[in-house]
């Protein structure tokens, strides 16, 4: 048996995209192994989420739908992951917030081996290895899982998201397993502040303009302008987020978001080995900083030595008139 | 309330770029690099302290701090600090350092809490050698535990713990009785992060971790250490989880340094085409 299970991530009710990327995993791994992959959707009315899986070329498509669903906590969701995920051999979710918090569970409550946040997959036979970035990204692991199911979550910057295809996936219904015990009992859903933003996702956009500490309060207003003209993602260091210029989810490191865009500008940001691990992927960065001597000039591809407070609006100006 | 802190040591992070290699790949070599506590360990290990005390008189105990952490006998060192900090016990769980996965770790405390009976696990997020991200969830789940993971702020309540997360744009706040586990984001050593009940909420900490003071440390020598075999909490110690060989990054080729605005617009449009 090589079959997949994708835990799918659903939010009001929608398929985010973090999703695609495990599907890509599953798409690639499956062909692989000459198995399938199925998708797995659970919250308390997931219809639109489940027609959007369905569209992404799985054998089928597994609802599971309960009011107790509503609001995510691991403790409900990851007995019925691992009721139905027992019949596969691999459980991928993406390595966001919701899925490093809830494969790790479901591979214990399975006993199963877990190898988080992977960058690659490389199947000989029916042994698969993961790729998976150690030290900051300063070193790279391949691992192999011993057990008979295994666990994984994939980095949403290492796979792309998954297209649609023509196919309509059967979409079946799945029962909810009921978590028995102490651990969905004492524990309790208070509230989910989300930051409203009309800017694309960080993780999926195609360009990002982060900050550091040097921007002071005047962060959003040197950054917004330049992130409006490029249709840029914001993000941070981590400098930034703890002197309170920027909030905390936007910052971009080792323990903060990984980003892969086309396009990555560093302003006024050092380039703090932890900075670096989660943006050092980029396809092109540029880097402006009035410090010649910064680590971050090491790995930029563009680097501008100069005092970011004239530099970046001048920088947007130009952009504008290059867009016409 | 007692609390359980699980240490890791790691290889100075701050100069993760230096580890090395070799050709053979069958292992990350560390040497010359100085051995750190798991930098969100230290905030777990900070959390702690701040559940057990009343911020203005942080020299008093109300409950006890135990620190454990698996390791070969020099990681003592790493247990010492942490009871100079202000921990009140520590147990070294004795154990290769390379024998290790997140599975096998987290039975292995899994058992040690059987025993040890705390009220909550108080736990980095990730260690960030590996940067696995797995031990507190599968502990969790092997106790049957509640668990907050990725902790910003933690208020404790009569017989409970209120608990805000950075999940991915925005907050989650949730309420966790006791027993429960808890792992650490960055946040949680900021001044207004952890309140006991017995500390008011008009208090503010000092941004970040508390250092041991030197008559703390001539101190900490005294404060009891045990040691337990790894074999005696664990008695399959197989990995689930194993690394053939490693490999470097690709190294980024160096780039160029333009001389103002307009030469890099040219060059991101003309020579990336990236705009």
């Amino acid at each position: 048996m090589a079959d997949i299970l994708v835990v799918a991530e659903v939010a009001e009710g929608k398929l985010k995209k973090t999703t695609h990327s495990a599907v890509t995993f599953a798409r690639t791994t499956s062909a692989a192994l000459g198995g399938t992959y199925s998708i797995l959707v659970m919250g308390d009315a997931v219809s639109d989420a489940a027609a959007e899986a369905s569209k992404l070329g799985a054998a089928k498509v597994i609802v599971v739908e309960d009011a107790s669903l509503k609001s995510y906590l691991a403790e409900r969701f990851a007995p019925t992951v691992a009721a139905i995920g027992k019949g596969f051999a691999v459980i991928v979710g993406t390595a966001s917030a919701f899925g490093k918090d809830l494969l790790p569970r479901v591979a214990g409550r399975l006993a199963a081996g877990y190898a988080s946040d992977i960058t690659e997959v490389l199947a000989a036979g029916n042994k698969l290895t993961y790729k998976r970035p150690m030290f900051a990204g300063n070193a790279f692991g391949m691992a192999t899982i011993s057990t008979a199911i295994q666990v994984v979550s994939v980095r949403q910057s290492a796979f792309s998201p998954a297209e649609p295809t023509d196919s309509a996936s059967p979409i079946e219904k799945a029962a909810f397993t009921a978590p028995t015990g102490n651990a969905a009992s004492r524990v309790q859903f208070v509230s989910l502040d989300q930051v409203k933003t009309e800017r694309p996702e960080l993780a999926e956009a195609r360009v990002v303009v982060s900050g550091g500490r040097a921007l002071k309060e005047r962060f959003s207003e040197i950054l917004d302008p330049l992130c409006d003209v490029l249709g840029a993602a914001l993000g941070a260091s981590r400098a930034a987020c703890d002197a309170g210029y920027a909030p905390s989810d936007l910052q971009v490191g080792q323990t903060g978001k990984v980003v892969a865009p086309s396009l990555y500008f560093a302003i006024g940001i050092s380039g703090a080995i932890q900075h670096l691990a989660g943006m050092k992927g980029s396809k092109v960065i540029v880097a402006i900083n009035k410090d010649g001597d910064a680590p971050i000039f090491q790995v930029a591809d563009y680097g501008l030595v100069a005092d970011l407070f004239p530099t970046v609006p001048e920088l947007t100006k130009q952009l504008k008139a290059a867009k016409g | 309330m007692k609390i359980l802190v699980p240490l890791k040591r790691v290889a100075d992070p701050d100069n993760a770029n230096k580890v090395k290699i070799p050709a053979s790949g069958d292992k990350i070599e560390t040497t010359g690099l100085e051995w750190k506590p798991n930098p969100f360990d230290e905030y777990a290990l900070e959390a702690a302290l701040r559940l057990t005390e009343n911020g203005q008189t942080p020299k008093v105990r109300a409950g006890e701090v135990v620190v454990v952490t698996f390791g070969p006998k020099e990681t003592e060192q790493t247990l010492r600090a942490a009871l100079a900090t202000g921990a009140d016990r520590a147990v070294r769980i004795d154990a290769a350092d390379d024998k290790l996965d997140g599975d096998l770790v987290a039975r292995a405390l899994a058992a040690l809490i059987e025993k040890e009976k705390p009220d909550v696990v108080v736990m980095g997020k990730q260690a960030v050698d590996g940067d696995s991200n797995q031990v507190g969830q599968i502990l969790a789940e092997l106790l049957d535990w509640p668990m907050a993971t990725f902790a910003a702020t933690i208020q404790e309540e009569a017989g409970a713990l209120l608990v805000s997360r950075e999940v991915d744009g925005g907050v989650a706040t949730m309420r966790v009785q006791l027993p429960a586990i808890v792992t650490v984001d960055l946040r949680i050593v900021a001044p207004t992060s952890v309140y006991s009940l017995k500390t008011a909420r008009t208090f503010k900490y000092n941004d970040g971790v508390r250092f041991a003071a030197l008559p703390a440390i001539m101190a900490a020598k005294k404060k009891p250490l045990v040691e337990i075999k790894l074999a005696d909490l664990a008695a399959d110690q197989a990995l689930k989880v194993n690394y053939a060989t490693f490999q470097a990054p690709p190294a980024r080729k160096a780039g160029i340094k333009v001389k103002d605005v307009t030469e890099l617009v040219t060059r991101l449009q003309t020579e990336a085409k990236v705009l």
